[in-house]
């Protein structure tokens, strides 16, 4: 058998974070890019450069703020304390946290590109016709930016798959809570299993070309969105 | 425009120049738990022989990994004798070059102040919500908790409390910043010229686990080295003796 019970633990823990990241990110990043296409204020450009951060900080740096961010000293360890969900780190939650945020800026700039590329025009007509701004938004705005949706879902989906770095530095290598696929790997390796970690690295090979083979072949516009 | 090429060959041959004439260069690969005293090893060998010991911190299997693909590393401080050995049966290591340079030392550490008792009875007591450890897989630290806790009885309760860190440097991380109460980690991480350097600690009795022997080798790469050689001579000085002892190491 190529994939021992860990390993198959460590997949299906991957896809999960990855799920339920990329809902998040879609549902928060919406508002987020929709602002940013929209505003003329002073604040796009700070905001839209705090949005970006995690592209060029190094996953080192996320993880190390987050573990002191997160830790009992810290100030959201407090607050999550305070609220009687003690601290993130070591759980599945605190992955969700982390990489909704290290994944943001993956989903957040495909949505602005698309929602900046629609233009006033659609909107205006819309709103001529008295289109409510949420109708607008549902039934003008969203199929018009599907290209882009589809971009976000699949970059953010397969970044927060491809995480290491955050995860290694908070979570705590639990299995079936914080061991993630990448991890997992680093560990056969570590540990000179190199029949296992090819096994492993090679189905993230695979599944990372398939990935982006069906966005650059489905989605011809979204790819020029990003 | 012409003397472009030029100066591009004059600063490729000074370059090159420089590079031949610091040949007194060693490069070593260190076992995390070794980090600092090795710090204070490099500048005493420095001073000693003239020659540069350039470090590199990480985890032994890593380093394992490295080496047998290429990696430039010409003497090699493990932070077990297993991979030592290992090298030098599949010729990367010179052969009879391996010693045991220190004898690492596990502990129960907190960075809280009166956290962990003098006898490590608040491990029983389990009011924690993470106790920190070294995979046990990929550290000799790790493994030698793992041995301790079944030796106590404990591992079966407390396997739900465990959180790994992927090497040593990571677990103290983890207890530092707070995020675990306690964790075992290497006595020299906490401990300096004798004294804790903060927190609280119980040093594990050495009939909890079997000995950690840290072993060195030197490396097919660095064959031919002499400053590899005066490296691997430095390490076994009173010298370096001293510092080792230092930082709460045991040794032969």
């Amino acid at each position: 058998m190529l994939f021992d019970p860990q390993d198959l633990t460590a997949v299906w823990l991957t896809l999960k974070l990855a799920g339920i990241t990329t809902l998040i990110l879609l549902l928060a990043g919406t508002p987020i890019a929709w602002w940013l296409a929209r505003t003329g204020s002073w604040w796009k450009g700070p905001i839209g450069a705090m949005v970006a951060l995690p592209i060029v900080l190094p996953p080192t740096v996320i993880g190390f703020y987050l573990l002191v961010a997160m830790g009992p000293q810290g100030a959201v360890g407090k607050l999550t304390e305070a609220l009687g969900l003690g601290t993130l780190p070591f759980t599945f939650a605190g992955l969700v946290v982390a990489s909704v945020l290290y994944s943001l800026p993956f989903v957040v700039q495909p949505l602005q590109n698309a929602f900046e590329a629609i233009g006033e025009r659609p909107l205006e007509a819309a709103a001529t016709l008295r289109a409510s701004p949420l109708d607008t938004f549902l039934s003008v705005v969203l199929p018009l930016a599907r290209p882009g949706y589809l971009t976000a879902t699949v970059l953010g989906f397969a970044h927060t798959v491809g995480e290491f770095g955050v995860v290694l530095m908070i979570g705590g290598n639990i299995p079936d809570k914080t061991r993630v696929v990448s991890v997992q790997i680093y560990d056969h390796v570590e540990a000179m299993e190199y029949s296992q970690a090819h096994g492993l690295a090679a189905l993230m090979v695979l599944f990372s070309f398939l990935v982006l083979l069906a966005l650059y072949t489905f989605n011809p516009t979204g790819r020029r969105t990003q | 425009m012409r003397s472009m090429p030029g100066i591009a060959v004059m600063v490729v041959v000074t370059l090159l120049a420089a590079s031949v004439a610091q040949a007194g260069e060693v490069q070593v690969a260190v076992a995390a738990n070794f980090t600092a005293p090795m710090k204070i090893i490099a500048s005493e060998f420095e001073k000693s022989t003239g020659n540069k010991a350039l470090l590199s911190f990480g985890g032994t299997g890593k380093f394992y990994a490295q080496i047998r693909n290429g990696a430039p590393f010409e003497v090699f401080l493990a932070a077990d004798d297993v991979t030592p050995a290992r090298l030098e049966q599949e010729g990367l290591g010179e052969k009879g070059s391996r010693f045991t340079y220190a004898t690492g030392k596990l502990v129960l550490w907190s960075s809280k102040q009166g956290y962990v008792d003098a006898k490590g009875e608040v491990l029983k007591q389990g009011k924690y919500a993470h106790l920190a450890i070294a995979a046990p897989k990929l550290a000799p630290y790790g493994a030698a908790a793992q041995e301790a806790l079944t030796r106590m009885g404990l591992l079966n309760i407390l396997e739900p409390k465990l959180v790994q860190g992927e090497n040593i440097a990571q677990t103290y991380q983890f207890i530092q910043s707070g995020n675990a109460e306690l964790g075992f980690i290497a006595l020299s991480q906490v401990y300096e010229n004798g004294v804790l350097k903060e927190g609280s600690s119980w040093i594990v009795p050495n009939n909890l686990y079997a000995p950690i022997h840290q072993d060195a080798v030197l490396l097919a790469k660095g064959k031919n080295n002499p400053a590899a050689a005066a490296l691997m001579t430095f390490m076994k000085s009173d010298k370096a003796r001293a510092v080792i002892k230092s930082f709460g190491y045991d040794l032969h």
